[in-house]
């Protein structure tokens, strides 16, 4: 306990040692990272406690607040969620010290570092607090925190359009937050969690506050159609903050989702079904928006809406395993999901920070402008390539084990439930096609990415003059890829340590106890394919080059079917690339295309632009929004300036409450 | 430790060029030629191997990296795969699903490795290839699943073992339809008519020969050699779900699942003869079909058997 004191501690109380900081620009570059890395190496202590020797007993102090107790608890959900935002922030925080550099000139930097701890500690708070009024206080911090980071750059018109839009979206979901806690305490009179899970909720408070939780932490997770904010605030802000957001704190939805279930006993099945439908959307167009965005940052935020669908897949397989006693669909749900929100802050933050990199050296977001970056980024394009691999969740990384285990959770129902419960046969079935066709989807978005930018030529003179980035930044993409193979490769290791945190959910220690012993074995035989893929991929090269040894091995220009002079402007871009995929699927996603062609004998210049902006924002919450002001902009005569009359507002107002309350 | 699934494996690594053979035979005895040897694959294979090699100055090491990690994977789907009966080499409950990731690994760096050259042609094929596959991905899985339904276990060698003649006479129908989207997948991921051309080396029609344009020599043998190792995974899952309507066991069961490829072999050589290449424009309608014959599958499974 003393330990997360401390972590806390470091982390708030560094905060405002960097705002002292301001005006010496070479001590905030020094004080506001070392905060962060000193913070988070702190909080791993208990997090490694409560991963491998069970929960660490409840700390708890009254407060003044009403209903409010400083209670905090490691166990072991809240470390499955803790470890990643530890890690995470501490390297985000090492390469942020070095991508901030340039900014140095233009701004002073204390305010950004005093926001990014606030940002690391509430997040730790979040997960780590066990009472209502402490969780949303934390929980607010952290929504401000982050929007103060996405406001970094606000001189921009468009940044500041962004920030305004998470935050109005963020509210949105705390609103439904402030309803859900109360409902869940009303029956115990206390706002602690552990007065929670001790009353029974009936049905009908438990159907409430289970779609209270999914639209209020779905919200801040990026459920679909909930994640308007996400494609607008991830990537306007600098891009350590982008990978911090999107690894980890949309995950504090997740968690505060997950939470959530732990206290209204067993789940009906419908819930299972929601939240399967939710991952199918998400997960789907998620990938289908990403392909169709040019802006790298966008396209990186799209991908996250996807992974969120992958995990709400899971946690909805686990509820529904719960819901119909299927204890290993139940158990791989929920470990697939778990692990997933890992493996997904691990490959995420490897794909902003190096797509961070590829910003910081050409100075533009826009795909079709890059090419050939490979050669004079080695370190950067290894990074993108591993977390692409990843994030496709193709072998041997750690993607696959994620997937895979949810997978074999909706399989296993899929083989063995009972030919009467139809319910879990078509929602497996569509968790295993969404599963298969986001694969699938995501290859080709990730193929773009990576092919495009880092692979042929120069398409612009952005991608011309490039340069590798420094030591700070190259090592936190180097930890963090190397994360990829390593849990790609310890699949066992993983379910023994998502065991406690599965069981839960699950409601039940048969289930923990039984199912690892099978599923560690099937992931034994994984690791031993990984390794033998990677060993085999080895001698297959070395046998090439034993065979070239001694040959004729020449350069050539690319063979373009015999034309001889090829530019670098007759390659394929990301818009082509992804062009068969839009088209086949307009339907949802309403790509708008400005099409200027070439004309007559001598064809002057023609063009060709093509943007596909958000459906939802544009057919949903754009109309719904004006909606709404046109009504209120009719109480405008309120609004006249007198401040006499707001005082006399204020003094009735109060007299009708008195006399309300003394009648 | 029993050898067979290991001699199994090692007959897939020898006889799978063959099958290529048997394809080019017969669509020469329609066209009315003799046709190249059936070794040729074999020859060609062999010649490759003894080259230099020619890279693009574009290119960089993740074009170098893509044909020995393709190969790899691809090994590594075979060890996946059961013979008739015999338990292949590796299996555990799921292994499906790895199955048809690691043809999506090996697709990933076919794709990565046609953008590295920089190539308009390459490009079109990678772009044309990764929509192609996000649609037939579904319709495999989906089909798997199905086959899992059928035999209640969740590793290809436990569904395979666990078919026999009686299942037919249960949900024959539903195996039937699995065969046929399987058929379809298997022609799509092998880059054959009515997907895709192999003969066009030089027309915008193609997919999969236009991605492997800047390849030569050894590079291009493993490519070559991956390409007739995917043909005979995909084809064994086909083969194998037809056999098991005659039930048979031992010796006879491995006879019959040679004899049952160059079969499939005849019929590929026989559809690449009698029908034209799609449109590109309806690829996408035939991939759908395919999922869509999944889940029918699946659907008639649940509905009239157990």
């Amino acid at each position: 306990m003393t330990w997360m004191a401390g972590a806390l501690g470091v982390l708030f109380g560094g905060a405002f040692l960097c705002l002292a900081t301001a005006g010496r620009p070479a001590w905030t570059r020094t004080v506001g990272p070392t905060v962060t890395v000193l913070g988070c190496l702190l909080g791993l202590v208990p997090v490694g406690a409560a991963l491998s020797g069970g929960a660490a007993p409840a700390f708890c102090l009254p407060w003044s607040l009403p209903f409010g107790s400083l209670s905090v608890q490691m166990d072991a959900l809240s470390a499955v969620f803790a470890a990643p935002i530890l890690i995470i922030a501490a390297l985000a925080a090492i390469y942020g010290a070095e991508y901030l550099r340039p900014f140095e000139a233009k701004k002073d930097l204390a305010a950004s570092w005093f926001f990014f701890n606030l940002l690391a500690g509430s997040m730790l708070l979040v997960v780590v607090a066990r009472n209502a009024v402490l969780f949303l206080l934390a929980w607010e911090i952290m929504s401000l925190a982050s929007f103060f980071l996405v406001m970094f750059e606000s001189e921009q018109p468009n940044v500041r359009r962004s920030g305004w839009t998470y935050l109005i979206a963020t509210h949105i979901g705390t609103a439904f937050l402030l309803v859900l806690f109360p409902l869940l305490g009303h029956q115990g009179g206390t706002l602690d969690f552990a007065g929670f899970s001790l009353a029974d909720p009936g049905p009908r408070l438990a159907t409430a506050a289970f779609l209270l939780a999914v639209i209020g932490f779905g919200t801040k997770a990026g459920f679909m159609p909930l994640h308007v904010w996400l494609p607008e605030a991830h990537p306007a802000a600098p891009s350590h903050v982008s990978a911090v957001m999107s690894g980890v704190m949309i995950k504090t939805g997740i968690y505060g989702l997950v939470r959530t279930l732990t206290f209204l006993g067993t789940p009906p099945p419908w819930w299972g079904w929601v939240l399967i439908g939710i991952g199918a959307v998400s997960g789907i167009l998620g990938v289908l928006f990403a392909l169709a965005q040019h802006d790298l940052k966008r396209l990186l935020a799209y991908h996250s809406v996807e992974n969120i669908g992958i995990i709400a897949l899971g946690l909805g397989v686990g509820v529904l395993g719960v819901s119909y006693d299927h204890p290993v669909m139940a158990f791989l749900g929920f470990a697939g999901a778990l692990l997933h929100v890992i493996n997904h802050a691990v490959f995420k933050s490897l794909l902003f920070l190096s797509a961070g990199s590829v910003l910081h050296a050409s100075g533009t977001r826009e795909i079709d402008h890059l090419g050939g970056l490979l050669r004079k980024m080695p370190a950067t394009g290894l990074a993108f390539l591993v977390g692409s691999i990843a994030i496709c969740g193709l072998p041997p990384l750690n993607g696959f084990v994620s997937e895979f285990m949810i997978y074999v959770g909706s399989l296993s129902a899929l083989a063995g439930a009972p030919g009467a419960q139809v319910g879990v046969l078509a929602a497996s079935l569509i968790a295993v096609g969404s599963l298969a066709l986001i694969g699938g989807l995501a290859v080709a978005c990730f193929t773009k990415a990576f092919g495009v930018i880092f692979l042929g030529e120069p398409r612009s003179d952005h991608a011309v003059h490039v340069h590798e980035a420094g030591p700070a930044m190259r090592i936190p993409m180097a930890v963090l890829a190397a994360a990829c193979l390593v849990i790609g490769l310890s699949g066992p290791l993983a379910i023994q340590f998502l065991a406690p945190a599965v069981g839960l959910l699950t409601g039940g220690a048969t289930v923990a106890s039984a199912c690892p012993a099978w599923a560690t074995e099937v992931f034994w035989k994984i690791t031993a394919v990984a390794a033998g893929m990677v060993v085999l991929a080895a001698l297959l090269a070395l046998i090439r080059s034993r065979l070239l040894a001694g040959r004729s091995v020449t350069d050539a220009v690319t063979w373009d079917c015999g034309y001889a002079a090829p530019t670098p402007r007759m390659q394929y871009t990301a818009s082509s690339f992804a062009d068969p995929i839009t088209r086949l699927f307009r339907v949802f996603l309403r790509t708008r295309r400005r099409f200027a062609p070439p004309s007559g004998l001598f064809p002057a210049a023609s063009s060709f632009a093509s943007e596909t902006p958000d459906v939802y924002r544009e057919r949903m919450y754009r109309p719904a929004f004006s909606t709404v002001e046109n009504v209120l902009s009719r109480f405008r005569w309120l609004q006249h300036g007198r401040v006499n009359l707001y005082i006399l507002c204020i003094v009735l107002a109060l007299l009708a409450l008195l006399a309300w309350k003394l009648s | 430790m029993n050898l067979l699934p290991l001699a199994t494996m090692l007959a897939g690594l020898i006889l799978a060029p063959f099958l290529l053979g048997v394809i080019n035979r017969t669509k020469a005895v329609f066209a009315g030629r003799y046709g190249s040897p059936l070794l040729q694959a074999y020859y060609d294979l062999g010649k490759l191997l003894r080259k230099g090699a020619v890279y693009s100055r574009t290119t960089t090491w993740v074009f170098r990296a893509a044909p020995v990690i393709g190969l790899a994977s691809v090994v590594v789907a075979l060890a996946l795969v059961p013979i008739s009966g015999t338990p292949a080499s590796l299996s555990f409950s799921g292994d499906l699903v790895l199955f048809a990731y690691c043809l999506g690994l090996v697709r990933f760096f076919t794709v990565v490795a046609a953008l590295d050259t920089g190539s308009a042609f390459e490009g079109m094929g990678a772009s044309r290839e990764v929509q192609f596959s996000a649609l037939a991905e579904p319709a495999l899985i989906l089909g798997l699943a199905a086959l899992a339904r059928v035999t209640g276990s969740l590793s290809l060698t436990g569904i395979f073992s666990g078919m026999a003649g009686s299942t037919w006479l249960v949900a024959g129908p539903a195996l039937a339809l699995i065969a046929m989207a399987l058929l379809i997948v298997f022609l799509a991921e092998n880059a054959r008519i009515p997907v895709d051309d192999p003969n066009t080396h030089l027309e915008l029609t193609m997919i999969h020969e236009v991605m492997v344009l800047d390849y030569s020599g050894p590079d291009l043998a493993m490519i070559l050699y991956g390409a007739a190792l995917k043909l005979w995974v995909l084809g064994a899952l086909i083969v194998n779900v037809l056999l098991s309507l005659l039930g048979l066991s031992g010796g006879a069961a491995l006879a019959g699942f040679a004899l049952g490829m160059i079969l499939l072999a005849v019929v590929v050589g026989v559809v690449e003869s009698v029908m034209a290449r799609l449109s590109l424009l309806k690829v996408p309608q035939l991939l759908l079909g395919a999922g869509a014959l999944s889940i029918l599958a699946f659907v008639l499974i649940v509905r009239f058997t157990l």
